[in-house]
């Protein structure tokens, strides 16, 4: 199947959340990657600046980086463009939104996002049921 | 407000999308319901770029589809369902499972099939088409068995599917029954250089060849037969010989179709019946299918502009014009290239050793171009068909055109010379006016965001290079300068930024951002910050306020490789190692077995090592010795040498010693970009320090100093800046020099390119570090003492350090390794598997 259908507003009864690590355990402003039922997705966390880690905001897309083909997306540079929050592949340089997925270097390429949370300090990635029996981690 | 009406599109392929996406961008999904039955089990995806699909894009990568379009929308998609019967009395199409949707409109999207020669043994299995992507699944999973694969077919899409067949791993044949390959397009001189060109990629192309029968023996292919008499053994075949258009809905509603099939449009794309529309290559146009994606799209848009009453567009013949990359090979043909016009004439150069061809077609009187033929080089075809479709005068000498620049000056037409109609982008139909409107109102300043906007070179991508010039030439008039600024979040060069920090005592990008920047930052000023802060405080780059700024191969002490692993590259001072070292390097290769291999600056590179083995690694070169040789950072990476006096009978100085003590001096130096250095021994240079950064060569007296050389992508010889100098002095100099570069190159930019902007040359930079004519010597040499004294070995340091050592691994929450890793063996060794490859392990 193409097309990733990613709910703008996911509905939290079909939504498994799995925790993956602690806040603490990403630095700010990089990324890590986590292995959720076979699937490698890429998690962000942005802060205002390296002093002001209070306002934390998390972001999940694909580790998958098609121009290279390789699963590395996490390990690409934070950062904005015009305002929109976004990561460099550290291969090839493309640019993905870390709110849509969307690359901002070629429209034809979009990568799925996944929901993600911070609850009581831990980071937690959402996975649609039915799977959740078989929930690897 | 009145009820919708419904539009009906059948087949969901390039052109039936592109005219959806048009509808929508027309507004037009407001009043109308937009319906669409799509036989194969996935929306439209890029058909030209198939054979990408071995080569390791997925399905997913070659959708045309924006995650969500239809949906956002409110397009109906009736996926693996096919159109089966239209009831043009009762307007309703009825699919294959039994829907009945009614239609006010129908637009035929249908397209084409592969036509399949009437060969016996045609249906053997084993034999395949080449159109859809289950077609292709299809093939990699027979190619499986198999070593040989023939593609039946050498024009335009053969040779794509060759390029399939080659991606596979088979041993490759294309078989072609004209005297040439793509007959429809180029002629035979042009032929033979593609043919050339395709065998040395490992293609055998057989010409004039007519396949008569496909042999099986006990139902699996095994070779097949010629009119010549001659046999060709293969277990695959892939038949590529042209494309017929699906016309059978058409027929089956009677429609009027063609003698030779297509369903006939007039100018409006409208077919025998108003309310049904035909468009894309399963339409007939005065007697003429056009199978390429440019003129369906164009069809698609005079469809969605009657449809929204927006304009009256006709659809008056497309031009075939044509540019690709085949199987790695440019081809271009445009016009009139075969010359049939009364009195043409024609210019053409051949170029076997290079393997290029190019032919211009002239009228009578020798001053327009009527087309053309480009082969092994299409650089030229944007200007060519500027020149022919805007019917522009040829400057004297036309065979200038085809060559390059004789007197310096370029025969090329400027940008400014095409009229605003002039059609710059054939894909997407974008023009010189629509460019120029878009870069005007919208003050674009960069080639993606004029992309974006007018989707001007997102097609096959030609025109770019004449879309950048009028960029260019645009930001001219509108008195832009072109800015140095690092980036949209700093409004200062990488000079201007590097004296503020020093200046300003400040320490963090952080508070650079703050005091002197806007926004978060972005690859582009966030490693180079970190570099201006490294080579002035000397903090350990991965201390934790400098950690997000860091590219990958500074974040992990190494070099990042195509499949997301990493190269690691021990310091060997001067390319001296003793045999216990190079013991100890062997044994860690082989025990993480990693891929070995001789770098060109005297050291071992070993490949294929994971994140989670870095620290190992490391762990055990520390043990025997070594320290880390910052191949991952813009820093210092070599300094070569010969063997010099000690051992070589022409030596006169110990060059090896002066090349590790210089080594060990600018060690783990953070500058613009990386700097490479070499000693040579003698005046016979055989470290090569004149292709360097800083070379030194020995003299009788002392020490030659050489500055700004650089091998590479621009090679350029070093300038002498001091000769005959003894150690202490050309110390000295060097560390002038090297924190004056560091100081005032830009982002990016080696020693070569930034002494040849540099104002006053050589003579200038002699005042400043020779002279010391700024005064600035003192403080120059001290930051260098300082960084000098301040050194630390970057992996020593993240290995002491568990808190450090702790950020290397795959995965956050797992201690399994990345699993897409997948090698195979090659001379011995191990290396990445190819997407091919992968795709059968």
């Amino acid at each position: 199947m193409i097309q990733t259908i990613v709910p703008t507003q996911p509905n939290c009864e079909t939504i498994q959340w799995i925790s993956i690590c602690t806040l603490e355990d990403i630095y700010p402003n990089t990324g890590v990657c986590a292995w959720v039922n076979g699937e490698q997705i890429a998690i962000f966390r942005v802060v205002g600046s390296v002093n002001d880690t209070n306002n934390n905001q998390v972001y999940a897309i694909s580790n998958y980086d098609p121009f290279s083909q390789a699963y590395v997306l996490s390990r690409g540079l934070v950062g904005d463009r015009n305002g929109v929050l976004k990561v460099a592949s550290p291969i090839y340089k493309q640019n993905f939104c870390l709110t849509t997925g969307r690359c901002l270097d070629d429209e034809t390429v979009s990568l799925p996002v996944f929901p993600v949370r911070i609850i009581n300090g831990q980071v937690e990635v959402g996975v649609f049921a039915p799977h959740q029996e078989n929930a690897e981690i | 407000m009145t009820a919708k009406k419904n539009l009906v599109v059948i087949g969901n392929g390039m052109v039936g999308h592109k005219f959806l996406e048009l509808m929508v961008a027309k507004q037009n999904h407001q009043n109308w319901n937009l319906i669409t039955f799509c036989e194969e089990p996935r929306v439209a995806y890029d058909r030209v770029n198939l054979s990408s699909f071995f080569a390791g894009r997925t399905a997913g990568d070659l959708s045309l589809v924006q995650p969500g379009f239809y949906q956002e929308n409110g397009i109906q998609v009736h996926l693996g369902d096919r159109a089966v019967a239209i009831d043009r009395d009762a307007q309703i199409v009825i699919s294959a499972s039994g829907l009945a949707v009614p239609y006010d409109k129908l637009v035929l999207a249908t397209g084409s099939y592969p036509f399949v020669p009437p060969i016996t043994g045609n249906d053997t299995a084993g034999t395949f088409v080449y159109r859809t992507i289950d077609d292709l699944e299809a093939i990699a999973a027979y190619a499986k068995q198999c070593s040989t694969g023939v593609v039946i077919g050498g024009g335009l899409l053969g040779l794509e599917a060759a390029n399939a067949v080659k991606n596979l791993g088979l041993n490759t044949h294309v078989v072609e029954f004209a005297p040439r390959l793509m007959p429809m397009q180029i002629d035979d001189a042009g032929s033979a250089i593609l043919k050339q060109k395709i065998e040395a990629l490992g293609v055998t192309v057989h010409i004039s060849k007519s396949t008569t029968e496909i042999v099986s023996e006990t139902g699996k292919l095994t070779k097949m037969r010629f009119a010549d008499g001659s046999e060709l053994a293969t277990d695959l075949i892939v038949f590529s010989a042209g494309i017929r258009p699906r016309d059978e809905l058409a027929r089956q509603c009677g429609l009027a179709v063609g003698e030779r099939g297509g369903i006939v449009i007039n100018e409006a794309c409208q077919t025998s019946d108003p309310n049904i529309y035909a468009i894309g290559e399963c339409a007939l146009y005065q007697n003429r299918i056009y199978g390429l994606v440019a003129p369906g799209y164009t069809m698609a848009d005079v469809v969605a502009a009657t449809l929204s009453n927006s304009a009256t567009s006709q659809f008056t013949g497309a031009d075939m014009s044509t540019k690709l990359k085949l199987l790695g090979v440019d081809v271009a043909s445009f016009g009139d290239a075969f010359g049939r016009t009364a009195g043409a004439r024609e210019v053409t150069i051949t170029d076997t050793v290079q393997g290029i061809y190019k032919k211009l077609v002239l009228n009578a009187a020798g001053d327009h171009i009527l087309g053309g033929i480009l082969v092994g080089d299409a650089s030229a075809y944007g200007t060519l068909l500027q020149l022919m479709q805007n019917n522009i005068a040829l400057p004297p000498h036309p065979e200038d055109l085809l060559l390059p620049p004789r007197t310096g000056q370029s025969a090329a037409i400027g940008v400014d010379n095409l009229p605003d109609s002039a059609q710059i982008c054939s894909c997407n139909n974008v023009s010189k006016a629509a460019i120029c409107a878009a870069i005007r109102e919208h003050h674009l300043t960069d080639l993606p965001s004029v992309k974006k906007c007018t989707h001007a070179g997102t097609g096959c991508g030609g025109c770019v290079p004449l879309v950048t010039d009028l960029l260019k030439s645009e930001m001219r008039k509108a008195g832009l300068e072109v800015k140095n600024h690092l980036c949209e979040h700093f409004p200062y060069s990488r000079q201007e930024l590097y004296h503020l920090l020093r200046v300003h005592q400040i320490k963090s990008f952080d508070q650079l951002l703050h005091q002197f920047g806007q926004g978060r930052g972005c690859e582009i000023c966030k490693p180079a910050v970190a570099s201006m802060l490294a080579s002035t405080w000397n903090e350990h780059i991965l201390e934790s306020q400098h950690l997000s700024l860091q590219d990958t191969n500074d974040y992990f002490l190494a070099n990042i490789q195509k499949d997301g692993t990493y190269s690691v590259v021990p310091r060997v001072p001067g390319g001296e190692i003793t045999p216990e070292k190079l013991i100890a390097l062997g044994q860690v290769a082989q025990e993480f077995g990693l891929y070995t291999k001789i770098t060109g600056g005297q050291r071992i590179d070993l490949f294929g090592a994971r994140v989670d083995q870095l620290p190992q690694i490391w762990r055990r070169l520390i043990d025997a010795g070594f320290e880390s040789g910052h191949a991952y950072g813009k820093a210092l990476r070599t300094v070569k040498s010969c063997v010099g006096s000690t051992w070589c009978r022409f030596g006169v100085q110990d060059s090896t010693s002066l090349a590790i003590e210089l080594e060990l001096r600018y060690r783990g130096l953070r500058s613009p970009h990386k700097l490479k250095s070499a000693v040579s021994g003698c005046t016979r240079e055989c470290a090569e320090a004149q292709s360097k950064d800083f070379g030194v060569i020995a003299t009788e007296k002392g020490w030659n100093l050489y500055v700004c050389g650089n091998g590479g992508i621009k090679p350029q010889h070093a300038v002498l800046l001091a000769a005959d100098l003894d150690k202490t002095t050309l110390i000295q100099y060097l560390d002038r020099f090297l924190i004056f570069y560091i100081r005032t190159a830009d982002r990016l930019e080696r020693t070569a390119t930034w002494f040849n902007k540099l104002e006053g040359g050589l003579d200038y930079l002699k005042q400043v570090i020779v002279e010391d004519s700024l005064g600035i010597a003192a403080e120059l040499e001290a930051q260098m003492q300082y960084l000098v004294d301040t050194y630390q070995c970057e992996w020593k340091a993240t290995i002491e350090n568990p808190e450090k050592a702790k950020r290397f691994r795959h995965f956050i929450n797992s201690d399994q390794p990345d699993p897409s890793l997948l090698y195979v063996e090659e001379r011995q060794q191990k290396r990445p598997a190819t997407a091919a490859e992968k795709a059968l392990l």
